[in-house]
Order: C-alpha cells, then sequence, then structure tokens
C-alpha cells in the first residue's frame, strides 16, 4: 500500500464525519494558534528589548555611586553619596590609562514641570557636556547642540527629544522658543532626531541642558551632584576592557585598595542586554508552555474521536482484513488518518495564528500601547508543524494499534 | 487442492469448551462448486472460517494449493486471504462511501499490484455491473452490490471463491441471477466454488453437495445435474 492510497483513504475517512473531523481538528487548531501566537509575543518582546538596548548604544558604560556609606560603616542616608565628581570625568577624559575609553561625561538629572505658553509637560531634565550626543548615540535634526562655551557660561539653553516637542510645540518651530523648566526660563537650541523604543523609559522624553546650568537653575540647594557618569568604549568588543580601565582609574582616584569596597559600581549595556534577554527567552518559554498545554489536550480529543471511528468502523476493519489487509495496513490507515487530522489542524493553526500576530498590532487598543509587536519566526512555524504531526502519530498510536489487532471475525460480526 | 484432515475447532466459552468441528476430511478440486448445507450450528460458518484462512483449526491439517495453513501467522494468512480466497458475504460487506470501482480496488491495494483501475474496471464488467463503476454501494440495488462484491472477490484471480450465504438477503430473483452468475463463472472460467447455505433451491445450483450436522459431514454427493 502506498502513501498515496493510504492518504486517499485516511481522506475518505475523514471526509466521512465531516463534523466531526472538523471539531477534533479545532482542538489542535486553537493548541498551535495559541503556541504561535505567544512565542511570538515573546519573540517581539525579546526583539523590542533588543532594539531600544541597542538604541542605547551598545558601547555605553554607565558608572553610578555605590549605595551611601560613612567610613564608620554608618549609612548616610539617599543622595549624599557624592562619590563622583567632575574630576572623575575629567580624568577618564585624559585616556592616558583608558584608551579603550572614548569620552565620558556627567549626568546631573533633574525633574521638574515644563511648561510652553499654555501647554505643560513633565520630562526629566539631564544636565551633561557636549559629549553627550556622541556617547549616547543622538543626532541632533534639527539646530545645533550646546558648546563647551555653553557649559562655562552656564548658558539656560535646551535641546529636545521629539516627544517633548510633540507635547509642548503643535506644530510650532520649537528652535529659538524659550520653555520653563521649574518656572525658570530655558531657549530651545536643538531637537534631537526620533530614537524610538519604549518600555524602558523612552529615549525620546528628554531635556537636555549644560549641567552648569542644571546645578545653578534646577538642583538648588542639593549643589553639584555627578548622579552618574555615561563613558563610551571604542567599540561593543572592547566594553570589558573599558570596564577595566574605569575601574582601576577611579578606585585610585578615590584612594581605595579593596574593589569590593568600591564607592562606586558599572553596568555596561551589555549587561542589561544579557538580562533582558533571559527574561524575555524565559517568557517566550513559559508562554510556549502554557499554549503546549492546550495542544496536549487537543491531542487527547484526537485520540478519543480516533478511538470513536475505530469502534464504529469495526465492520469495515473486518472487510478489509478479511480480503487481505495486514496488520500493518490497518495500523498505517489509522496512523494517517489522526496524522492528517493533526498536521491539517497544525496548519489551519500556523495560518490562524501568523494571521492575528500580523493584525494584532492594527487593532487600536494595542497599536496604542507599549504591548510588544509579535514576531513570527520561521522555526516556531516548522516546529509547530512538526509537534501537532507528531502528536497525531503519538495519541494515534493506542488506537490504530487496537484497530490492527482486531481479529477479522469477530469484526465482521460486529454489529 | 483443498485438503483438510481431521479438521476439529473448539471454542472456549469461559471454562465450557464448546467443539464445533469434530474431525473433518474434505477434499475439493479445482473447478468444483460445492454446497455446504447445514442448520444452524452444525458447524457451517466455523468450516467456512477455516476454508477462509479467517481462522486456525485447533487441530488437523489443512492444505491449499501445497501449503499448510493450519499454523501460519495473522499477516500470513491475510497475504494467502488476498491472494487466493474471494470471499462473497451475505451481507455484501462493501466498503460504505466508497465507489463500487475503488471496493474492487481495494485487494489490489492491499496486494501492492498495478493496473489496479483496468482489472477492477474488467471484472465489474464481467458481472455485468460496466454502467455502475462510480456508484457507491447506497446508490445499488442488493443484488448490484453482491455482484460488486463478486467482482472483488474475482479480481486478484484467487484459488477459491467462497460465497457465505450470498442470497440469504436478496429476492428470489436476484437469487437466481447470483446463482446463475456463479454457475457462469464455474462453467466458463473454471473457478473453484465453496457455497455455503442452508437452502436447498440455492444448493441445488452447485454441482456437489456436503452437509454438517453437529460438526461432522453426514453427507457428500454429486448432484445428477
Amino acid at each position: 500500500m502506498n502513501l498515496y492510497e493510504a492518504l486517499r483513504m485516511a481522506a475518505n475517512g475523514l471526509l466521512a464525519n465531516r463534523t466531526r473531523s472538523a471539531l477534533t481538528m479545532l482542538g489542535i487548531l486553537i493548541g498551535v494558534t495559541a503556541v504561535i501566537l505567544l512565542v511570538a509575543v515573546g519573540n517581539g518582546a525579546s526583539v523590542q528589548i533588543n532594539n531600544q538596548v541597542q538604541s542605547l548604544g551598545a558601547n555605553v558604560i554607565y558608572v553610578y555611586p555605590a549605595n551611601a556609606r560613612g567610613s564608620g560603616g554608618v549609612s548616610q542616608g539617599f543622595g549624599t553619596a557624592q562619590s563622583l565628581t567632575q574630576a572623575d570625568v575629567d580624568a577618564l577624559n585624559t585616556r592616558q590609562q583608558d584608551p579603550d575609553v572614548v569620552a565620558a561625561i556627567p549626568i546631573a538629572q533633574s525633574g521638574g514641570q515644563i511648561t510652553y505658553g499654555n501647554q505643560n509637560y513633565f520630562a526629566p531634565t539631564t544636565g551633561t557636556t557636549p559629549a553627550f550626543p556622541q556617547v549616547r548615540n543622538y543626532q541632533v535634526a534639527e539646530g545645533s547642540f550646546f558648546t563647551d562655551d555653553d557649559v562655562t557660561a552656564r548658558h539656560r539653553v535646551v535641546v529636545l527629544g521629539q516627544t517633548v516637542v510633540d507635547n509642548l510645540f503643535a506644530g510650532t518651530d520649537p528652535i529659538g522658543q524659550t520653555i520653563k523648566i521649574s518656572r525658570q526660563s530655558f531657549r530651545v537650541i536643538g531637537v534631537f532626531a526620533q530614537k524610538g523604543g519604549s518600555g524602558l523609559g523612552s529615549q525620546d522624553n528628554v531635556v537636555v541642558a549644560p549641567i552648569t546650568a542644571v546645578w545653578a537653575y534646577l538642583t538648588g540647594a542639593r549643589g553639584k551632584v555627578i548622579s552618574q557618569i555615561v563613558a563610551s568604549a571604542s567599540s561593543a568588543g572592547t566594553v570589558t576592557q573599558a570596564e577595566t580601565e574605569i575601574t582601576t582609574i577611579l578606585l585610585n582616584r578615590h584612594q581605595i585598595s579593596d574593589p569590593t569596597q568600591a564607592d562606586f559600581q558599572l553596568q555596561s549595556q551589555q549587561d542589561i542586554l544579557n538580562q533582558a534577554t533571559s527574561i524575555a527567552t524565559a517568557l517566550t518559554l513559559v508562554l510556549g508552555a502554557i499554549a503546549g498545554i492546550s495542544l496536549v489536550v487537543g491531542g487527547i480529543g484526537i485520540m478519543n474521536i480516533m478511538l470513536v471511528t475505530v469502534t464504529e468502523r469495526t465492520r469495515e476493519i473486518g472487510i478489509r482484513k478479511a480480503i487481505g489487509a495486514r496488520r500493518r495496513d490497518i495500523l498505517v490507515q489509522f496512523l494517517i488518518e489522526a496524522m492528517v487530522l493533526s498536521g491539517l489542524g497544525g496548519a489551519l493553526g500556523i495560518a490562524l495564528g501568523a494571521l492575528l500576530a500580523m493584525e494584532a498590532p492594527k487593532i487600536p487598543a494595542i497599536a496604542s500601547s507599549s504591548f510588544p509587536t509579535p514576531v513570527v519566526s520561521p522555526t516556531s512555524v516548522v516546529l509547530a508543524f512538526c509537534v501537532s504531526v507528531a502528536i497525531g502519530l503519538f495519541f494515534g498510536i493506542y488506537p490504530a494499534n487496537r484497530a490492527a489487532r482486531l481479529h477479522p471475525i469477530e469484526a465482521l460480526r460486529y454489529e | 487442492m483443498i485438503t483438510l484432515e481431521g479438521v476439529t475447532k473448539t471454542y472456549r466459552m469461559g471454562r465450557i469448551e464448546v467443539p464445533a468441528l469434530q474431525g473433518i476430511d474434505l477434499y475439493i478440486g479445482r473447478g468444483d462448486f460445492v454446497a455446504i448445507m447445514g442448520a444452524s450450528g452444525s458447524g457451517k460458518s466455523t468450516l467456512m472460517n477455516i476454508i477462509g484462512c479467517l481462522d486456525v483449526p485447533t487441530s488437523g491439517r489443512y492444505i491449499l494449493d501445497d501449503t499448510d495453513v493450519a499454523r501460519l501467522a495473522d499477516d500470513q494468512l491475510a497475504r494467502i486471504r488476498n491472494k487466493k480466497i474471494g470471499f462473497v458475504f451475505q451481507s455484501y460487506n462493501l466498503i460504505p462511501r466508497t465507489t463500487a470501482l475503488h471496493n474492487v480496488e481495494m485487494p489490489l491495494i492491499y496486494a501492492g499490484e498495478g493496473g489496479r483501475s483496468a482489472r477492477a474496471r474488467e471484472a465489474l464488467v464481467s458481472v455485468g455491473l460496466a454502467d455502475r463503476v462510480n456508484h457507491q454501494p447506497t446508490e445499488l440495488s442488493g443484488g448490484q452490490q453482491q455482484r460488486a462484491a463478486i467482482a472483488r472477490a474475482l479480481v486478484t484471480n484467487p484459488a477459491i471463491l467462497l460465497a457465505d450465504e450470498p442470497t440469504g438477503n436478496l429476492d428470489t430473483n436476484s437469487s437466481v441471477e447470483i446463482m446463475r452468475l456463479l454457475t457462469r463463472l464455474n462453467a466458463e472460467q473454471s473457478r473453484t466454488i465453496v457455497l455455503i447455505t442452508h437452502e436447498q433451491d440455492i444448493a441445488r445450483f452447485a454441482s456437489r453437495v456436503v452437509e454438517l450436522r453437529d460438526g461432522r459431514i453426514v453427507r457428500d454427493e454429486r448432484s445428477a445435474a
């Protein structure tokens, strides 16, 4: 008996009971749809996180003050740790001991209400130095970034991210306009190109000003605090060397001999990426496993229906045996029937899952949220199809074997 | 070419052993047309199952075309049924929702032989069903279904045609037609036919009548016709 005949017999058997075949198939279809869709969502999240971290710059290293700690081990409370200074930044920028560090910038953060005309908006204001666009990988789309002179002279100028522009300036050109941050006037001299990304905090929701101006007009009593130093390595591949160099310089400068007692900590974009990727992978696995349960349920449905089919067609099996079908022929016939059922259900499920994954971002509620765009991977498609056929095989074996072992005389007598 | 020597068959129903056949010796030659008669419970169905290789005897020998089939395994019996035996059942036993042509092709599919469609068509023509080739069983009359079943039995060119009450479900006219067809196949193609029946009228078509009672042969004679 060749494959064509076997498939023809299977099709015949399945078409004989269309409603039942369709309902059984539905079980697998729903399971596969769920697997495809949920894995696509997991993949989408993974891709989103990846893009976002990449947009921050894969060669970026962050230096934070360690948790505040007094000389006697007495905690000095939050905000008092001022272990990072402008002198640290300057030392990192000499590039004598750190050839792999291209540039380092200080960051001073300030929150504050921003107003323009009758519009108001909330965005963090970042005080920094002119190397900011280079280090953080920003492009200035309009106007220009501030210069060293602006920093020295504490000029109240700002460069805005696209989100801030959209929220404050409905259509008007922001360049040259004056906005107020915490009631202090700042002149807009530039706008960054859109970076995209969301979730970890939008890259476009930024207001950047000279660090001296932020200290003088916004942070007030807190003084010249540097909340972090951002350094960029010459490439993604030299991040590890750059981290070592930065650690050495800062330990020397802070006169700390025991690295475990360091009053600062480093985090590279790679660290963040690794963490994020492992979270996304775990998410995909969990989602896939949950969807997999429904596939098993679908498989049990197939087994159930195949058992009913075998009982119903006992007489047919008897006839086939009488005219010369061997055990193997009967076994193959019912196995193929189960596999066609599950394989077809799987194929339709893949189609439906992929369709939903493609159409989902067009639903307004999803489009407006930061929900990741599902990404259907070819691997998950091939895998889902193979698994659904395998489910037909696995759950079909018991019923098919039962059919194959029927005794011809008893099967022929069956009413 | 069919030789049964001391064939017995005992069924076990719980603890009780029920003897169905108690020592059958029977020889059927090529081209014979034998009617096996007997009341229900006489053992004729059991004998048919053994001759048809659907079952094996408890003891004794059954030689079919030089092969002792009494000790063969399931799949080997299936092979023999496929190649050497053509079954015609009382209730036709065509596979539902399958055309007459595909039904007749079925034994060839299991035999793995080629030219199926042409051979099946030929067999259907020989039983007078040329115009019903693509009809499903439900679209055929009882007589036509039985003709299709006979075509299916003939298509592998088997050594014996085994007909178990082939007219049991048919009216008198159709019965006579089917018996004429069997007689013609026996006369023109020298088909060996073993007919199981309990009706004298039907047995008359055969050239030899074997009567069973309580699992033993009580009569074996050639009819004068």
